[in-house]
């Protein structure tokens, strides 16, 4: 069966809608991603028939809770290529499971003088949290820089991360630009020198196929909301043993196993790292999107994308006056166009946009550094997912045209 | 029209976007009495207004910085609005625009200096974008309180 996304999109409800009188053209997956019915039907369902706090109820409601949120967490560890569903942390986003990283393993292990390597291209959840943790610990941070191109400058890499790197932390797929970066070189460097090393898949699990034994990295974060699931649920992925050496990221019910007035022992992990009631609903409904993209093969989801962004930058190509970042080269970024339009500012284009309908996105997108390092106060940002089409990236082209036209662009007008 | 194209329209109106184009307030005074740099980390904006006075009047003022076309137009309505005018009746006239663009007060109200800002009517429709227009005005009442003043958009917030 091919990948057909004419049928996709009628499992899309919200595709039907009309904004400012004109079919929706959702062009804001990096952002957030639409939600298929089976996704929105089993959140319903689960409140409408099974619905009870997960763990020791002994009654049958809370027993079909806690196996659908295990059965969730045993996809989504499959998913991924890990050894088991007890490396897999539910949290609310990838943005809680890197501070569960920064604050359980970093106050835990880092020492003063030790150093994490970071790049430039960061969004701001795998950079403040290091901030925080580097400052409380006496830690040094340092950035493998980013080029004009917006990609990983490699060599400079090979001599930031030495014998001090205690940790490797880096977005496999940056969100503003869409620049995949070398995840392998990269941690082989930083296991050469025994650093631990995190990857922010965020961008990268919801369009590439994700394997984590093959990247033999220590962690990896991402959350459910940019791949089909709903909101609110998002997952830290561990070694086993290396969450086990971790303390607790906040104390409370379900991550204990013994507790006296003075002091308390551990649950076994995951749940050592989930106090609290959790969102149950939104995991098990993160299962249905995990199905979803295995239905569809994450191969072939790559395949549509790189067609897409082909055909987008084609557009950008043709049309002219359009700065355009990140590697031209379609086989080392994902589906996200970032552009300026001459010198309209971002916030003009979105609207514009918006006018027609098309939802795209604009401003720093979480990378104020990052901003700052291609001297662009921001970029507006076109990303595509499963349900787009090639009538979408025409779409996209007749708002480019709409900004010049409205804006009177001058045909000789240099871009920044 | 489509519903877009009207909502377009009236948003971005074309008194709006000659002002936008305009250069005749853009640039910096040196030297300046007054100065007031602001930023809208949100957006990426940044703007410097520098202003001479004569007396207890505003004489000349200048901004310049980058940002979307309904922050710079706001800017350029504003220094024609604040030319000439008393530092005090410069303060009201900032409180009234807050008045007419965050508080949606009526425009039959609104003082006759600020008759060009009512093109701005149509930006209170779109809550994400009313801190563009209130940028630059927040900055100068900044700079006039305090002589020189650093202003920083914060968050979400709408400004005064």
């Amino acid at each position: 069966m091919g990948f057909d996304p004419k049928a996709i999109r009628k499992d899309f409800p919200i595709l039907n809608r009309k904004i400012r009188g004109k079919a929706l053209v959702y062009l804001d997956n990096a952002a957030t991603s639409q939600k298929p019915s089976s996704v929105i039907d089993l959140e319903k369902s689960f409140y409408e028939t099974n619905n009870a706090n997960i763990h020791r109820g002994v009654h049958l409601l809370s027993q079909e809770s806690t196996e659908m949120m295990d059965l969730s967490r045993e996809k989504v560890a499959k998913f991924i290529g890990a050894a088991s569903a007890h490396e897999i942390v539910f949290t609310r986003n990838a943005t809680e499971a890197l501070n569960l990283v920064a604050h359980s393993w970093g106050r835990k292990f880092l020492k003063e003088g030790d150093e994490i390597v970071l790049t430039e291209m960061e969004h701001h959840s795998n950079l403040v949290p290091w901030q925080l943790a580097a400052k409380a610990k006496g830690a040094t941070l340092k950035f493998i820089p980013v080029t004009p191109e917006g990609t990983i400058e490699l060599e400079a890499a090979r001599g930031l991360i030495g014998p001090k790197t205690k940790l490797v932390a880096f977005t496999a797929m940056s969100n503003a630009l869409g620049t995949i970066n070398p995840v392998p070189e990269l941690l082989a460097m930083a296991k050469k020198h025994g650093a631990t090393t995190l990857v922010d898949a965020s961008q990268w699990t919801p369009h590439l196929k994700t394997d984590v034994a093959a990247w033999d990295c220590d962690f990896l974060v991402f959350s459910s909301h940019k791949m089909l699931g709903p909101t609110g649920i998002g997952v830290l992925w561990g070694k086993r043993k290396l969450l086990e050496s971790m303390d607790p990221f906040m104390g409370g019910g379900d991550m204990i196993q013994e507790v006296w007035l003075d002091r308390s022992t551990w649950n076994e992990v995951p749940y050592k790292f989930e106090a609290g009631t959790p969102n149950i609903a939104g995991a098990i409904a993160f299962g249905a999107a995990v199905d979803y993209l295995n239905k569809l093969g994450m191969e072939a989801v790559r395949r549509h994308e790189l067609e897409l962004t082909e055909a987008a930058l084609r557009v950008v190509e043709a049309e002219g006056q359009i700065a355009l970042y990140g590697p031209r080269d379609p086989q080392h970024r994902g589906g996200v166009i970032s552009f300026n339009v001459a010198d309209i500012h971002p916030h003009d284009v979105g609207q514009v946009f918006d006018s027609e309908g098309i939802a795209i996105r604009a401003g720093h997108h979480c990378c104020q550094p990052l901003m700052r390092k291609l001297k662009i106060g921001g970029t507006a940002r076109a990303s595509f997912y499963v349900y787009n089409t090639l009538e979408d990236v025409s779409a996209f082209g007749r708002g480019l045209r709409k900004v010049k036209d409205f804006f009177k662009v001058p045909a000789e007008a240099k871009h920044g | 029209m489509a519903e877009g194209d009207a909502e377009l329209a009236d948003l971005y109106r074309d008194v709006l976007l000659d002002y936008y184009r305009s250069r005749a307030h853009k640039g910096k005074l040196e030297p300046h009495d007054v100065r007031g740099h602001g930023v809208s980390p949100i957006c990426g904006d940044e703007i410097e207004i520098t202003a001479t006075r004569q007396g207890d009047r505003l004489d000349k003022l200048r901004f310049d910085g980058h940002g979307c076309v309904i922050s710079q137009a706001s800017s350029a309505m504003m220094a024609e609005a604040v030319e000439g005018k008393s530092v005090p009746e410069v303060l009201k006239l900032v409180e009234a625009f807050g008045d007419f663009m965050v508080r949606r007060g009526p425009m039959d109200q609104m003082p006759a200096e600020l008759e060009e800002t009512k093109a701005l009517e149509g930006v209170r429709k779109f809550p994400a974008r009313v801190k563009c227009a209130m940028l630059s005005w927040n900055v100068l009442r900044l700079g006039l309180q305090q002589g020189a003043a650093e202003y920083q958009e914060l968050g979400d917030r709408e400004g005064t």
